[in-house]
């Protein structure tokens, strides 16, 4: 016979050992991230600061930090970058770029390969596998070689546009293969119907199948984007005329000339350059979980 | 209409087995069906095929002839005597800095993957199953998601930040522990402990988020039974969900061990130009550097091989371990 007091007694005790799980669960995911915490608190604060800080807490709060909105970067008298809005046009140019492109490669392919069976399909999809785990530096050695054979390095508006191509098609095999499953769970009873009812095969396609399997275009875009704005190894490597150079490469040559000096315009470029992209995959996590084999890196 | 319904159909991977032509006029229809289904497929694959050739296939030969040259900033292709004297180098030891570099790698990559691999398996188990609130849960998921969703120059800065020698909160803390006037980026054992923890943020969410997919999948009814049996929250994840997880674990450690060969470039973007005197000049680092800075591009070519080689013998033997299916669904859970 369990007395009132023997019972509340067994409640604390187990009130006290869930507590104590809890927090070394929590500080084990937590305690962690502290300093990612403190990173892009920072960011936040600096960008606002008169002062480099080097904790949380703005001082001097001041919008001067962003000057480089509407004039001319200076670093010892000479101008660095006449303007920032060219730079994001780049950027802009070089991730919708990307996007356009992976989203057309990937779509046709995947559809292609889930839905027919032809030869070399197999072979197809293993090479997929093999040319990914290929490391990355490998070709952006031959593709110098390949761009400089051709005419295309150090051309400007033409570099740019090779690299966006460079970059959709280094980019399409994996979003290929994540697209490929998405057209797999699309039951073939509804293409089916469509042909039946007169669909030529591309109207099926277009109509029928590329709607249902909207989130995974989705996803693939958010991918194809967001890795398009944060590339830095592509542009660093291959565009060299000042006129086209990304948000990415500014943001590398600024912290080289600014770091120990001037951290608040830097955070203030990076608060601006991360924004976008932080906004855009806020909005689109949900798709977060789809991601398999596609956003490995590092 | 049967007919037309298979005609429509054919070269469809579930296609019902109908015979398709009577007599010639049927058998010139099915002709002319069968090469608009040709030109289809030939005209949705083109693109791809194109890119898988351009940007994988052509740099691959490529690589392999300009390795066995001496091509430097002329891009000239003029074969060495003796052909494999990049890889004599290279193996030989002829220059200093490979077995440096190899050192570095190899630490790199073994350390990074008990993050990458191993912490990210108690992340996933631990956001997933320990921590019942959902919202909670996917908000640390995606704090520990922002280092990899950040532009790789921006992350960059950030540890510039944290490490510095006056504003670094990192400096600050280890001068109270008694690391006075250490330099997290420049000296040796520290500057490769940050090295470590860098790609350690980018990496650990990645394994985690394949963890999570696969413990959702786990049937709940199997942990309600073992809780009914008495089972602590301790033994479900030691005898339910780890051994569930052993294809997981297997899958997100190979494929880590490949991406981290491959990856450098927070290394890049964080110790441009003392990368080598720091001790963090990983593999690819030093081929990139070879190639982008030093112009010996034959040499680098002929580094990348043996990175490539590695990787290749890697992926051969997962193919094996794995088969091919399970190599690319890692959330399969086999109950």
């Amino acid at each position: 016979m369990i007395t009132a007091e023997g019972y509340r007694k067994l409640i604390w005790k187990a009130k006290i050992k869930w507590l104590i799980g809890n927090i070394i669960v929590y500080s084990i995911v937590c305690i962690p991230l502290v300093p990612i915490i403190l990173m892009y608190g920072w960011l936040i604060a600096q960008a606002f600061s008169g002062v480099c800080i080097s904790s949380l807490i703005p001082q001097k709060l001041t919008l001067k930090n962003f000057y480089f909105l509407t004039g001319p970067i200076y670093w010892g008298g000479t101008p660095l970058y006449k303007s920032y809005w060219p730079l994001v046009r780049n950027t802009l140019l070089l991730a919708l770029g990307t996007t356009g492109l992976v989203v057309a490669i990937t779509s046709l392919a995947g559809y292609a390969i889930s839905r027919f069976e032809f030869k070399g399909r197999d072979p197809l999809l293993k090479s997929v596998v093999v040319v990914h785990s290929i490391p990355g530096v490998l070709f952006l050695i031959a593709l110098m070689y390949i761009l400089n054979t051709i005419g295309l390095y150090g051309k400007g508006f033409l570099t740019l546009l090779s690299v966006i191509i460079i970059k959709a098609g280094l980019e399409s095999p994996m979003y290929t293969w994540m697209l490929k499953g998405f057209f797999d769970s699309v039951p073939w009873e509804l293409e089916w119907a469509a042909l039946v009812d007169g669909c030529s095969r591309f109207t099926a396609w277009r109509k029928v199948v590329m709607p249902l399997i909207f989130p995974g275009i989705a996803a693939v875009s958010i991918f194809a984007f967001l890795s398009g704005w944060g590339e830095y190894l592509l542009v660093l490597t291959y565009i060299t005329d000042r006129k086209w150079y990304t948000l990415s490469l500014a943001l590398s040559e600024l912290t080289y000339q600014f770091k120990h000096v001037d951290y608040g315009m830097l955070a203030a470029f990076s608060l601006l350059y991360l924004l976008p992209a932080m906004i855009f995959f806020l909005l689109t996590q949900k798709y977060l979980m789809t991601m398999r084999i596609v956003a490995y890196k590092g | 209409m049967s007919k037309k319904f298979s005609n429509l159909l054919r070269g469809y991977v579930a296609k019902p087995k109908v015979s398709i032509s009577t007599g010639a006029l049927g058998g010139l229809k099915s002709f002319l069906k069968e090469k608009s289904r040709t030109f289809f497929v030939i005209a949705f694959l083109t693109p791809f095929l194109a890119a898988l050739t351009i940007m994988y296939g052509l740099p691959c030969a490529l690589s392999v002839l300009m390795s066995f040259t001496d091509m430097g900033l002329s891009f000239e292709l003029h074969f060495l005597n003796p052909l494999l004297k990049n890889y004599y180098t290279i193996f030989h030891v002829a220059d200093p800095r490979v077995p440096v570099v190899a050192q570095t790698t190899i630490l790199y990559v073994g350390c990074t993957l008990l993050i990458n691999a191993g912490f990210s398996l108690v992340l996933g188990v631990l956001t997933a199953y320990c921590i019942r609130n959902e919202n909670v849960a996917s908000v640390l998921r995606l704090l520990w998601f922002l280092p990899r969703m950040t532009p790789v120059i921006i992350y960059a800065l950030l540890w510039l930040w944290f490490t510095d020698p006056t504003y670094g909160p990192l400096s600050i803390v280890s001068s109270w522990i008694g690391l006075k006037g250490v330099r997290w980026l420049l000296d040796k054992p520290y500057s490769q402990l940050v090295m470590i923890a860098v790609n350690g943020y980018i990496g650990a969410s990645w394994g985690m988020v394949i963890y999570v997919s696969s413990i959702k999948t786990i049937p709940l009814e199997i942990i309600y039974a073992a809780k009914a049996d008495g089972a602590t929250d301790w033994d479900v994840i030691r005898r339910i969900i780890l051994p569930l997880l052993k294809w997981p674990i297997l899958f997100v450690t190979s494929w880590q061990t490949l991406s981290l060969i491959g990856s450098y470039t927070e290394i890049l973007a964080i110790w441009d130009g003392y990368s080598y005197t720091s001790g963090v000049e990983v593999w690819s680092l030093f081929t990139y550097h070879t190639a982008f800075e030093g112009y010996r591009f034959g040499y680098s070519a002929a580094l990348a091989i043996v990175m490539a080689t590695v990787a290749l013998i890697l992926v051969a033997i997962y193919f094996k371990v794995f088969g091919f299916k399970r190599m690319l669904e890692p959330s399969r859970i086999e109950v």
